[in-house]
This record gives structure tokens, sequence and C-alpha cells, in this order.
């Protein structure tokens, strides 16, 4: 019995923290914040030679191969840095989906994927939530439709779309003209995007992809919480440095118990979450039964806390907290995306009801 | 990641499970506290015997005499657990003072108390707390004076759990009047029918049902020999320390089990001929404490693999006790809500649920909360010791 990270695990998660000190501090996610994509292909590739790109891509496809709980790691360390990056599609989802796709020749994909070369986006918003009319058709060989909030579409190469019904399309953005349109977010860390298709041909329709795509969601939403779970700990760390170094009426404002039990409150939350998205990683790794359901629940809880943690930390800060300068609202605005980008605390937790049973 | 606990241990689960199969006509029909001393004796000298109960207490002084063993000792809980047995008793002389007396005891004391308090023919009273001393226990103004050879003690305890029942209790008074506060104090054992204590019962809010032994002791003249003192005299501040690392050990509530209890409530209550787990709005307040109990549990095994890898879980640790209280108070309180107006019921009234059980943990649990370190008390030490924030100024004395 051994339930906590291995050796392994940890020089990975230090050697990918490491690297987004040096190479991408807050002053470079400000400096990306107004370019068209802030998912930089140069930090991409960086991050792909540290191994993060192929992290779930078969070794044989020139990926390592390892385990969600891993990628997850990663994930966490992007959230803690607020790094722009299309890790959550195209490291996460679009390598899951495409694996759990036995008839499909995902090779190229997957080797671009790995080598840093190919972004994928994926639209698959409308799996869980339909709204102004999207949903995208295949008619007579060619792809009709919308899609919103298409994570990591805009400045992708290609774009994994869901299609009714249970089938997965995969498109690419070169040669169709303006297929993804960026949707400005308040968070100004992700590309995310409207796919508007009309008569679009696609690269490759492969079906039966229902279970595929619900898998690929799983890995999303866990990862996804790892990001937000990252950003949690980054706010908290800034939250407790300040309080430390920061003096009112004499003293560090830390000394005083209304800050300080604050602070305990958020520390008190984040550490259970983080044993919790342990588990719900492990569980898609190994107890795939359970994995549905530790998705809902583990990205359900994340984003609950991580509401109070990011506005405790803002606050703890006083004034300066809720200024551009401070830098704070990056992982402010991080974690407040991420409770909706992949369904909502509410949404979850229904689906986690009804994987028990419990509606009736 | 390795969830298996191995096939030695499966193999030591399932004698666990004989076991219990074994007597499951002879377990005690109630709470230990409240069957005959020598039902109790019985009981727990059988579980000895087997190793179920002081298992890694030394075989000179009762117990079973096994190495330390984390993951027996969660098997043996789970399967306890699931049968709904206790695992020996859950009181103040077993949690506290026997692990006190292994680390700060004399050989005399050891031989003398440990045995019988593992076997339950001596209770134990803990004797802390005093009306004006509660978070700031070191303050305790409890004095024993030296007469001859022995301590005269005069003074109040409060908040002082089974003291009706005990014939044992172990206190902290104050020795040395001229010392500052924390080393003025020693831990003494002290009989409850010496003369000079008194016991008055205090009623709590949890009135007549559940477990309730709560009171306040006086003393007057109370003559204790120098010898019943644990640990030399001034450190008793140090030795209790470590009996409260033991107490927020024993304050660990099994969320998981009341959650499932809880949909099981919700399964059946019924208003308006709906059943409460089909309503939107109680099915996701179960479900975000479903998340919260997943995450206590997931956060045990965490630590209990920083225990077996020799790995020190740093703050992960200290937020259990705050998380845990918390989690099975606010579990109470949706069973509560989802009866409605039938949830106030008590006292074995007419249409009262599962014999007022929720009312009555729900007030048990918000006992919990306060009791062993109040919530504010934990955050403190969460803050300090976890996050090393900086510590209150002390305030110039008066």
């Amino acid at each position: 019995m051994d339930f906590g990270l291995s050796e392994d695990q940890r020089l990975l998660e230090q050697s990918v923290r490491s690297w987004l000190r040096e190479h991408v501090p807050i002053t470079r996610v400000r400096a990306l914040r107004g370019a068209d994509c802030p998912n930089d292909r140069a930090i991409w590739r960086g991050l792909a030679e540290l191994g993060a790109a192929g992290i779930l891509v078969p070794e044989a496809h020139g990926g390592s191969g390892i385990a969600l709980l891993d990628a997850a790691l990663v994930a966490q360390s992007l959230g803690h840095a607020a790094t722009p990056s299309p890790f959550l599609s195209t490291a996460v989802m679009a390598p899951v989906a495409l694996g759990a796709l036995p008839g499909a020749d995902a090779k190229s994909w997957l080797e671009g994927i790995a080598a840093g070369e190919l972004v994928v986006g994926a639209a698959f918003t409308e799996t869980f939530s339909v709204r102004e009319q999207a949903g995208v058709a295949l008619e007579g060989g060619v792809l009709r439709g919308k899609s919103l909030m298409a994570t990591d579409a805009h400045g992708a190469d290609r774009i994994l779309i869901r299609i009714v019904s249970e089938r997965l399309a995969v498109v690419r953005t070169d040669t169709n003209g303006r297929t993804a349109t960026r949707l400005a977010t308040i968070d100004a860390t992700r590309c995310t995007a409207e796919v508007a298709l009309d008569g679009v041909t696609p690269e490759a329709v492969l079906e039966g992809a229902g279970a595929a795509i619900a898998r690929a969601l799983d890995a999303g939403r866990i990862a996804l919480a790892a990001d937000a779970l990252g950003a949690c700990e980054a706010m908290i760390e800034q939250a407790v440095a300040y309080a430390q170094q920061r003096r009112q009426f004499g003293r560090a404002i830390g000394s005083f118990q209304a800050v300080k039990h604050l602070c305990a409150e958020m520390i008190a939350a984040l550490e259970p979450a983080r044993s919790l998205l342990w588990y719900a990683a492990h569980s898609f790794d190994a107890l795939p039964d359970e994995a549905p359901q530790m998705a809902c629940h583990v990205l359900a809880h994340v984003s609950e806390i991580g509401r109070e943690i990011a506005s405790t930390a803002t606050q703890v800060h006083g004034g300066i907290g809720w200024t551009d300068e401070q830098n704070l609202h990056f992982w402010f605005k991080r974690i407040a995306v991420a409770r909706h980008l992949l369904g909502g605390p509410e949404l979850l937790r229904e689906c986690a009801a009804e994987l028990q049973g419990f509606m009736r | 990641m390795n969830l298996e606990y191995g096939p030695q241990y499966d193999q030591f689960r399932s004698e666990v499970r004989a076991f219990l199969d074994r007597h499951k006509n002879s377990k005690p029909a109630q709470s230990l506290m409240e069957v005959s001393a020598a039902e109790r004796a019985r009981w727990l000298s059988l579980l000895i015997e087997h190793g179920y109960w002081a298992r890694t207490i030394p075989k000179q002084y009762g117990g079973y005499g096994a190495e330390p063993d984390l993951l027996a000792t969660v098997i043996m809980d789970e399967e306890f657990n699931r049968a709904g047995v206790s695992r020996g008793m859950n009181a103040q002389g077993p949690a506290m003072l026997v692990p006190t007396l292994l680390e700060h005891g004399s050989e005399e004391q050891k031989q003398r108390w440990i045995a019988p308090t593992l076997r339950g023919e001596v209770i134990w009273c803990q004797g802390y707390s005093e009306p004006g001393s509660g978070s700031d226990l070191a303050s305790l103004s409890t004095s024993a004076r030296e007469d001859g050879g022995d301590f005269l003690i005069n003074g109040q305890k409060i908040w002082t759990s089974t003291a009706d029942k005990s014939q044992m209790m172990f206190v902290l008074v104050r020795t040395e009047p001229n010392a500052p506060k924390h080393s003025g104090i020693s831990y003494i054992l002290l009989a409850m029918d010496t003369p000079g204590i008194e016991v008055q019962p205090l009623e709590t809010m949890s009135g007549a049902i559940g477990e309730n032994s709560f009171n306040q002791v006086f003393f007057r003249d109370v003559r204790v020999p120098q010898a019943n003192v644990v640990g030399r005299r001034g450190e008793g501040w140090k030795i209790a320390n470590t009996t409260l690392v033991h107490e927020r050990a024993s304050l660990n509530a099994n969320a998981e089990g009341l959650w499932l209890r809880l949909v099981k409530l919700m399964r059946k209550e019924t208003a308006n001929g709906v059943p409460a787990i089909a309503r939107p709005v109680y099915r996701d307040r179960l479900l975000r404490l479903q998340s919260r109990a997943l995450a206590m549990k997931h956060h045990s095994m965490r630590l209990l693999t920083c225990g077996l890898r020799g790995e020190s879980p740093g703050v992960a640790g200290l937020v259990v006790k705050l998380q845990n209280c918390q989690l099975s108070f606010d579990i109470a309180a949706l069973a509560i809500d989802v009866m409605g107006e039938l949830g106030s019921l008590y006292d074995h009234a007419k249409y009262e649920r599962e014999r007022g059980f929720w009312q009555a943990h729900s007030f048990f649990a918000l006992g919990l909360i306060i009791g062993g370190g109040t919530a504010q008390i934990q955050k403190n030490i969460i803050a300090e010791r976890g996050l090393g924030l900086p510590r209150e100024p002390k305030v110039a004395s008066a």
C-alpha cells in the first residue's frame, strides 16, 4: 500500500516547475496577454523538450506513455505558473481520445503532438452543454455548424470536433480558411475559441467515438482540476508571503488572527483536495470504473474551494491585490475560467449523482 | 501508487473477519462505558489476546506486544467498523494516559496502571480545562501545595468527560507558583474517591439522548502522595502536550460511513411523495458533502503513506481535525434538513427518525469542533506551525 507520489513523479514536477520559473515568469505571461494567441509556440516547444507534450502519447509514437497522474502534475505546475499553453487539449484530451480509438490511424498526429510540432484544440463543449444552438453535423461529407468555448482551438493546427452522433472529426486549420475565432474571456492565458464550420471537409472522421470522447473529457477534467489546484497553490503562497512581509499597526499582518485564519482556511481546503486529485488521476490510470465519477468530483470540488481561495488570497493582499500591477488576477481569472470550461460544479455533481443512481 | 495491501495483509484481514464472525454473538450489547466492569474486562481481554486491542503495548504491561504496523491498524479499524463492533474502548485512559505513561511514567506507575486501564477495569478522566483556563490552558490555577510528603490540591476543573464514572483522574495542577506559567505545572494521578473531591454533572445541549457525561470537579484540600507525579515536577505542560497530540489523533470521525448513512436516509425520507434524494437542491448538497468526504478519505490514505514511508506530512497533517469535525457536523445538518419539520423531533417523540440519531450526532459533532482544541486554535496551529506565520505578540500581563 503506497498512496503518494513516486520519486520519478517528484522529479518530473520539480523539473517542470524549475523550467517554468526560469522561462515563463509572470512578466512573460504579462507580455503575452496582448498577443493574438497567448499559446506561444516557443514555450510549447520548450515544454515538449521536457517531455510534457508527449506525456500521454505511447512510446511507439515518440511519447513517454506514462500515467495521467504524471500529466496532472504537469498541469498543476502550469496552473502554478499561470503558463499559457495548449497542454489541456493537445497533451491530455487529444492523445486520450485518439488512443481510445483502436481503429484509428493516429500515428502521424500523435508523433506531431509528442514532438511539440502539432498543436491540437478540442471542441467537446456540446457533449455536456449546448447553448446558442451550437452543434456540428456531417452532411454529405462536409461539416456544418459551430462549437463554443473550444479549448486551445485558436492557434491550433488541428481541432478535434465531436459531431452527432458518437463521431469525432479531425479538422485542419490551414486549408479551410478561418475555422476558429478566439473568444476572449477574462483569462488572458487561454485560447478558447468558437469553431464555425460551413461546408468544411474533415481530414478524418472517426466512428464510434462516444466512449473515446467521454474518456478524453474525464482526463481533461482531472487535468483542469490539477491546473486550477496549482493556481490555488500559487495564490496561497503569495498571500502567505505577503502576510509575513506587510506590516500594519506595528506588526506583520500575518500575526493577526483575522488574517492568519484566512491563510489556515485556504491551506486546510487545498491539502485534502490535492489528495483527491491524486486519487482521481490514479483511478483514471488503474480503476476505470471509478474514473468518470472521480473526474466529476475532483473538478467540482477544486472549483468550489478554488473560488474561495482565489477570493481570500486576493483579500489578504488588501488594495494592492486588486490592482493589475500585482499580477494576482492572472491566477484568479485562470481559476474562474477553469470552473466552467469542462462543466461547472453543479453540472458535474449532477453527472456524479446520475452515475451513482441518485436521480430517483 | 499501489492500493493493494499484499497477501500477508489480506490473510490478516480474513483472520480479523473470522474472529468477528466467531464472536458476533458474544460482543458486548452496549457501549463499553455502559456495561459492567467484569463484562468490559472479559471483552477487552479477549481482544488483547488476539492483538486487536493494545496491539503495540509491551506484554509486560498487559498489551499484545506487537511492533507498530499502520496497515494492520487500518485493517482492524475497517473490519471492526464494518461489523459495527468497537475495537477496544475509545476512552481517555487508553487513548491518552497509557501513551503518556509509556513515554514519561516511572516503572512502578507503568506496572500498576497500564494493564487495568487497557482492560477497562480502571476508568480515567482528564483534568485539564478550568473555568478560567480553556484555550489558554497553561494559565491554569488549580494548586497543589506541599504538605509533608504529600500535595494538597485546591481548585476546580471543568468540561470533564466521564468524571462521574471514573476511578482515577490525570490532572494538571500548579505545583510551582513562582515559576513562569508553562514551567510551574505538574501532571498528577489522582484517585477520584479521595476525600475533598466533588463531582457535579454538567448537562449538555444533547440532553437525554447520546453519550453524555460532562462534569465539573471541585477540589478542597485533596491529599495526594508526591509519588503520584508523572515525570518530574514542573514538567506537566510538556507531558500534557504529548497527550493532546494523542487526543487529536483519536478525534478522527469516519465521515464516509456517516455519509453513506445519510444516503440511506435520503432514499427513504419522502415529502409530498418525493424522496429527498430526488430533489435537486438536497441532492446537490449531498454530492458536495461526498466530494469533501472523498477528499478526507484519500487524505487519510496519503497521511498513512507518509507514516509508512517515514516522511513528515507537514501542514497536510495539521488540517485533519479541523476538516473532519466540521464535515461531520455538516453531514448531520443535511440529514436534519431533509427530514424537514420532523427533523427536530427528539427524546423519542412519535415520528422521530433513527431514535434521534441525527440531532444527537449534530450536537456531538459541535462538541468535537470545540473539544481537543477549538477550530480557532487549530487554525492558529495550522498557520503558525504549518505556514510559518508569526505568533500573536504576548500581551504584557497586568
